[in-house]
């Protein structure tokens, strides 16, 4: 090659790479970035995306959110059916994961109970909010099981009563998401080394105390990290509560989602749903640093 | 070796075995109703006491769903926007997942982070500003306005997937394209494509499901019927006649058919997906 010709090749070399990013990052930058910068104008403006010229309004709009009562009342529920559906996910796919791990089960069994386990990930969330609407019915099966046994005197309104109504939606939230969970843990579980645990029985250890010491701690950074992230897209959640209750009744199930979205598509008041969505942005993007900061230390 | 005849031993195996069927109800059971509900006359859904297995089998409520024009254009909605965000997701990350395994250039590791974090912003965030953008440019109710939205949420987590998967196939491929003259353009198309089939099928797996199950966009960005897909037809349905339950059922397991049948066949691509940020 000619010095002319490999100069040439370098520069290629060092075009190259902008040149096979550039499709997604136009995408990302006109399609993502561009809009937050968006949601946090309209955030400071009056009459937001209805006027051409909106005049600018401070922090009005935060303001107004913050002295409203049902704003916190979403932020509470969103805490609420967030918390529960972290804690419950994690429970019940480590449970899972246990048993479908233990040597006591025939090795056909263990694969199709693995399949049926994962069945909730693969329905969609409008379909899960149709189904448990049809389970939880006044008339339905599962009042109909509990009255037979006894655990409940009358028919219970489960998604239509201020008592209950988070308390379902949490409930089939919790039935949709624990999957993820399970099939991670069971990798982690088979990646632990099986020395460990023969070294354990040698000493003599109990079952629990292999799990306490050996299984937990090595699973301790899959159940952060799918924590963190179950988290920040629980705290996301839309469909499920927007088809089961809407956020009522009464504001028993308004979530920050639901709560901007009413804001914006009801009301049309897209300048102060703006900056609701912005509460919102702030809120996850401290998670997802967290997240970003736990990753890296790994 | 562990001891498995001592009474206590067998009876630990007992319990997880009763254990493991109430797990199994508790998974199932809801899937199974709605099943079974799709077959049974909307009479006797809510018959006393319950009926497990449908007394009278009947198919009147596929059949409704499926004469009607109406609902057979929210399947064709479905499928095309998730197909062609699917395909293009499939091709922009490709190309950005090689850049990012083949090259070392400024800005590589804070773009990576970017890519990483755009994952976890909240899509009610962006509805706002998107139902202004796409009111502004004309496209309010239209096929592109969804797929460019859906683009956008797909394509992060895509790039990853792909990036992930071109870091496992060696170098001296591409390298021996470069020896003989080619550009690293060919080697991407000639050499790397042919063999990221699995890490393509696992992308291409996760983009579907995110499209197909879509629902916040899709409500927000159109608004006749004949360009609603499959979640909100589903919605629709059930303001339309409150208690056709029985269609909403059947419609529920055609619209889970896609997810299931690629389930089945490609489990494994199917779980690479949908775990693979989350576990590495």
């Amino acid at each position: 090659m000619t010095r002319q010709k490999r100069s040439h090749h370098k520069l290629k070399r060092a075009v190259a790479p902008y040149l096979y990013l550039s499709p997604s990052l136009l995408i990302i930058g006109l399609l993502m970035l561009l809009p937050m910068v968006t949601v946090i104008a309209y955030s400071f403006q009056n009459s937001a995306v209805l006027r051409r010229d909106p005049s600018f309004a401070g922090l009005k709009h935060y303001q107004a959110i913050f002295d409203d009562p049902v704003f916190w009342a979403s932020l509470w529920h969103t805490l609420y059916f967030t918390c529960m559906s972290v804690v419950f996910h994690m429970t019940i796919g480590m449970i899972f994961a246990l048993m479908l791990n233990s040597d006591r089960i025939n090795p056909m069994l263990r694969n199709i109970l693995r399949v049926l386990y994962i069945l909730p990930w693969l329905f969609t969330a409008v379909i899960i909010a149709v189904i448990w609407r049809l389970l939880l019915e006044p008339n339905g099966v599962v009042n109909s099981i509990l009255m037979q046994i006894g655990i409940i005197g009358s028919k219970v309104e489960w998604f239509s009563s201020p008592e209950t109504a988070l308390h379902a939606v949490t409930f089939a939230n919790i039935w949709a998401g624990y999957p993820l969970f399970m099939v991670s843990l069971l990798a982690g579980l088979q990646g632990i080394p099986k020395d460990f645990y023969e070294a354990a029985d040698i000493d003599g250890a109990k079952a629990y105390q292999k799990l306490i010491f050996i299984t937990i701690p090595m699973l301790m950074p899959i159940i952060i990290s799918i924590s963190l992230l179950d988290f920040i897209w629980t705290m996301q959640v839309f469909p499920l509560i927007w088809i089961t209750t809407g956020g009522g009744p009464i504001y028993s199930t308004e979530v920050l989602s639901t709560y901007t979205y009413k804001l914006a598509f009801s009301s049309y008041n897209l300048s102060q749903a703006s900056a609701s969505a912005v509460v919102i942005l702030l809120i996850s993007l401290g998670l997802t640093l967290f997240y970003i900061r736990y990753q890296k230390a790994r | 070796m562990r001891k498995r005849h001592t009474p206590k031993d067998r009876l630990i195996t007992v319990a997880l075995h009763v254990a493991l069927a109430a797990g199994l109800f508790f998974a199932a059971f809801p899937i199974y109703w709605m099943l079974s509900s799709s077959f049974k006359s909307n009479t006797e859904i809510f018959a006393l006491p319950p009926t497990i297995l449908p007394k009278a089998f009947t198919l009147e409520a596929y059949a409704a769903i499926l004469g009607d024009p109406v609902k057979l254009r929210f399947f064709f909605n479905s499928y095309f926007v998730a197909g062609a965000v699917t395909v293009l997701t499939v091709l922009i990350a490709l190309m950005a997942a090689y850049g990012f395994s083949r090259f070392n250039f400024r800005g590589k590791g804070s773009l990576n982070t970017l890519i990483i974090s755009t994952q976890t912003i909240p899509p009610i965030t962006l509805l706002i500003p998107f139902f202004g953008l796409v009111v502004s440019y004309g496209i309010f109710d239209t096929y592109v306005a969804l797929i460019l939205t859906y683009l956008v949420f797909t394509l992060p987590y895509a790039i990853l997937l792909m990036t992930g998967y071109l870091n496992t196939l060696p170098r001296d491929l591409d390298e021996a394209v470069a020896v003989d003259g080619g550009t690293s353009w060919t080697a991407l198309w000639r050499v790397i494509v042919p063999i990221s089939l699995p890490g393509i099928v696992a992308t291409a797996v996760y983009t579907f499901l995110l499209c197909w199950n879509e629902f916040l966009f899709a409500l927000t960005l159109t608004k006749s019927t004949s360009m609603r897909t499959v979640p909100i037809g589903i919605q629709l349905l059930m303001g339309q006649h409150a208690f056709e339950w029985n269609q909403m059922m059947a419609m529920s397991v055609l619209g889970s058919l896609p997810l299931l049948l690629i389930y089945l066949v490609a489990q494994r691509y199917f779980l690479a997906g949908m775990t693979a940020g989350s576990v590495k």
